[in-house]
């Protein structure tokens, strides 16, 4: 079974990152970064909620299901919600969430968390630059991937 | 099968230039359920638009993706265009090509930016096949407004949109309106007497048609929301028949007991039936149950005796009455610090050393000495006055960390009240800094130095206390390097405005939020400084932190201003983002009820025909739900979810990744 693994693509290999972001800071934040004209690197595919108090940790692991080497959640800065706490409930879900992650063996460097306010545009380019960088240098995820289709083989 | 549009924008070039947009549309069209795609130059110009409306028409579509620019700044235009061509608005989505794609990306052989563009639109049309028709929340409004507390503030607000024609119902928990500002004697910078331009407000807001006001009441509970409020108001037993009395003073003249006035700030005595000054407003005065002995002991009764029209009842309760408004204006002001807590500084040892708040009722014509200044040990004219700025402000370890932002101004007209009432009277006055921000305020602190010759002494005062009838206040003066020991013969400390004692259970009760020193959180500190997180529910006046007087008057025309918007239509619409619970698998945890950061998830009792509670399961209220979907995360059962935003939609976008 091994030898049928998926090997690592070692050309042009580019990482693939799902963004879930709220609509009031972070998604404004990366509008201001492309209404300044600012240049970020291309691997990241935003999917925008009304709060990061919205986000289901199964859309994570569904991000990764669906072949996202890393995963991005980011809102609004503690105090500055615009449904008041509504990012204080991500934070709590989120470190409840890593903490599982991390037991079950996934390699947390795949999973960023960040407060990006509406005007951080260039909080915005550089985490996207740094989490690009960073997933290139772990390459695709393919235990997560591996892990999926050995499932699927299991299957009866 | 969906029958979906799919228009790619080339915005000029600024989309073009780095997108193959007919590519984009191109492989689109592959998809399930698109069937049809174009790429325009403008979509959001009028030619754009009427061609977006008329393609809607022509191919009989149900969903329409608009490939262009941020939603933020034409997802509106092109959900109203949708509604003209018949689909539901909410079938409209936008997929961000342009800030997300093309203007970051500056690739010129296109290939990142559309390969970037066809994945963002595949995800928004996969979501958008999920989306269902959602309809505009209508909520009916209630065009009659309650205002809490009747100081400065309150009465403005009640007074302005009384004015704009609509209803109001005004609740002072004291006898009197008329709040902090009726104790006042002169105010800064103008000098003009407190009284002289509150009083005429005050009845004004008493004789007006749109205006009812309740005195010495209270409200106890608010239920609903934004346009469609409950509020269940407690007017207490004034003993006394407010629609007989006619004001006469027979009463009080007449009543043998007293006790501290707390208008005088217990500088003087009341009746034990009193009014807390002589213009209160309504005129009509109440008896200080706990100290009546009538009431306590049934003995004396002597005001029932002399009152011509009969109005004095032992028997009174408190009544309970229920008004419905449709928004509400928080006006409940402040207090002061304690002054007991500065024990360095002699208060409660030392007879004259006396507040800020003392001293106005002292320099006030209608106070207890007509206006002279009188000390309260012996009522002797004070030969220098020492005042101490900075009591309990500014002074984390002792006080609060906040500036109370009066002191600095209300200090340096106390110096120059007393200057002008004792012509070769000395006043010292020991300050941090001076704060002296606003219209002619700076003018106002010298004209106090240098026209009135107050000593400004830069520093902390470490000691007050007692010698040979003097009072000794030692300190240090930070300019000169040195110790000063002054013999004074009266102090007057600048204590810190505080939040009210009562002002967290207000906010409970109102579900609006506060900060860690009891004063009301505005909902931004800058771009919505009068509204609150609950929408229906504004502040005014300090009861969201100190300011002066025309700042608290601002805020009452304010808050007035944004009701009389609200009121200038029969339905408020609301986009219909809200959560709603699924009965069937809600198992009434309750967890969407704690998470939620608007109380908006009321628990519901389900009962059968007789009668019998068969379950209970979670209701969120439309009125207050404002789209978070903090409840629908929160949910194990999964039995929330959040129109606009459902799983269903979310998965569809992921899926499509
Ligand atoms: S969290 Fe879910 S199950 Fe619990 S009460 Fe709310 S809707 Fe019902
Ligand atoms: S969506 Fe937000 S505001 Fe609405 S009920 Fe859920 S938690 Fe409350």
């Amino acid at each position: 079974m091994a030898e049928e693994k998926e090997t690592i693509p070692t050309t042009d290999w580019e990482p693939r990152i799902m963004a879930f972001v709220c609509n009031w800071c972070t998604y404004a934040g990366a509008d201001l970064a492309g209404t300044s004209r600012m240049e970020y690197k291309p691997n990241v595919r935003i999917v925008k909620l009304p709060c990061t108090g919205r986000i289901d940790p199964l859309f994570i692991i569904k991000a990764f299901e669906n072949g996202a080497d890393a995963v991005l959640v980011s809102g609004c800065h503690p105090g500055d919600c615009h449904y008041t706490t509504g990012n204080y409930h991500a934070r709590r879900r989120w470190i409840g969430f890593r903490g599982l992650m991390e037991f079950v063996g996934i390699d947390t460097r795949r999973l960023h968390f960040s407060w990006v306010s509406a005007s951080e545009a260039i909080k915005w380019v550089d985490l996207i630059n740094k989490v690009t960088d960073e997933v290139k240098e772990l390459g695709p995820f393919m235990e997560y991937r591996n892990l999926k289709r050995g499932a699927e083989e299991a299957k009866p | 099968m969906p029958r979906i549009g799919v228009f790619v924008c080339q915005c000029g070039n600024n989309i073009e230039s780095t997108v193959e947009t007919k590519e984009v549309a191109e492989e689109m069209e592959k998809l399930p359920g698109v069937v049809y795609t174009c790429s325009y130059k403008f979509m959001c110009s009028s030619p754009g638009q009427d061609m977006f409306k008329k393609a809607i028409e022509e191919n009989n579509l149900d969903g329409v993706v608009v490939s262009a620019c941020s939603p933020h700044m034409h997802e509106k235009t092109f959900r109203k265009a949708s509604e003209k061509a018949g689909i539901n608005p909410y079938k409209c989505e936008i997929a961000n090509i342009r800030e997300q794609c093309s203007w970051v990306h500056p690739d010129k052989t296109k290939a990142v930016g559309t390969a970037k563009s066809v994945d963002l639109t595949r995800m928004v049309i996969e979501r958008l096949k999920k989306n269902r028709p959602l309809k505009t929340i209508n909520i009916p409004v209630n065009k009659r407004a309650l205002v809490i507390g009747g100081g400065i503030a309150g009465i403005q607000a009640a007074l302005d949109i009384a004015e704009g024609g609509r209803e109001v119902i005004l609740v002072e928990r004291e006898p009197s309106i008329g709040g902090n500002m009726a104790k006042l004697s002169e105010t800064f910078p103008t000098m003009d007497c407190s009284q002289c331009i509150l009083t005429p407000k005050m009845v004004e807001a008493e004789l007006h048609d749109n205006i009812k006001i309740y005195t010495y009441s209270e409200v106890e509970k608010v239920d609903g929301y934004i346009g469609n409020f409950s509020v269940r108001i407690r007017r207490k037993a004034k003993y006394v028949d407010e629609e007989k009395c006619t004001g006469c003073g027979a009463c009080w003249e007449k009543c043998p007991f007293k006790s501290d006035s707390e208008f005088e700030m217990g500088l003087n005595k009341r009746k034990v039936i009193y009014t807390p000054f002589p213009q209160a407003v309504p005129n009509v005065p109440v008896i200080d149950a706990p100290n009546c002995p009538k009431i306590q002991k049934d003995k004396c009764g002597l005001c029932a005796k002399v009152c011509g029209p009969q109005c004095i009842d032992f028997e009174q309760e408190d009544k309970i009455l229920t008004e419905e408004v449709g928004a509400i204006v928080v006006a409940t002001g402040y207090q002061l610090m304690p002054n007991e807590r500065f024990g360095e500084y002699g208060y409660g040892r030392i007879k004259d050393v006396i507040s800020g708040m003392q001293f106005e009722r002292l320099a006030s014509a209608s106070g207890p000495t007509g206006g002279k200044i009188q000390r309260p040990s012996d009522g002797k004219e004070p030969g220098s006055v020492v005042f101490i700025q900075c009591v309990g402000s500014r002074d984390e370890a002792k006080g609060v960390s906040y500036c109370s932002k009066v002191c600095c101004m209300y200090t340096a007209k106390h110096t120059m009240l007393y200057r002008h009432k004792v012509h070769d009277g000395q006043a010292y006055v020991f300050y941090m800094d001076i704060r002296s921000g606003g219209k002619r305020y700076e003018e106002f602190v010298r004209r106090a130095i240098e026209h009135d010759d107050a000593m400004y002494l830069r520093g902390r005062v470490s000691r007050v206390y007692e010698r040979d009838g003097k009072i000794i206040v030692q300190g240090a003066d930070t300019l000169s390097a040195s110790q000063v020991e002054i013999e004074a013969d009266m102090v007057v400390l600048a204590t810190a405005i505080v939040s009210r004692t009562s002002a967290a259970t207000v906010a409970k009760t109102l579900g609006i939020a506060y900060d860690k020193h009891g004063f009301y959180n505005e909902y931004h500190p800058k771009m919505k400084p009068v509204e609150t997180v609950t929408a229906g529910i504004f502040l005014a006046g300090t009861c969201m932190g100190p300011m002066d007087i025309p700042e608290s008057v601002m805020m009452g025309s304010a808050s007035a201003s944004k009701i009389l918007a609200l009121f200038s239509s029969d339905e408020m619409a609301r986009e219909p983002i809200t959560a709603h619970v699924n009965a069937m698998t809600c198992n009434a945890c309750w967890d969407c009820v704690t998470a939620c950061p608007y109380t908006a998830i009321d628990k519901e009792e389900v009962k059968d025909r007789k009668g019998n509670t068969v379950r209970w399961q979670a209701q969120v209220n439309p009125g207050l739900c404002q789209g978070c979907g903090v409840c629908v995360a929160a949910c194990r059962s999964k039995a929330v979810d959040l129109a606009g935003y459902t799983d269903e939609q979310v998965y569809a976008a992921i899926n499509a990744f």
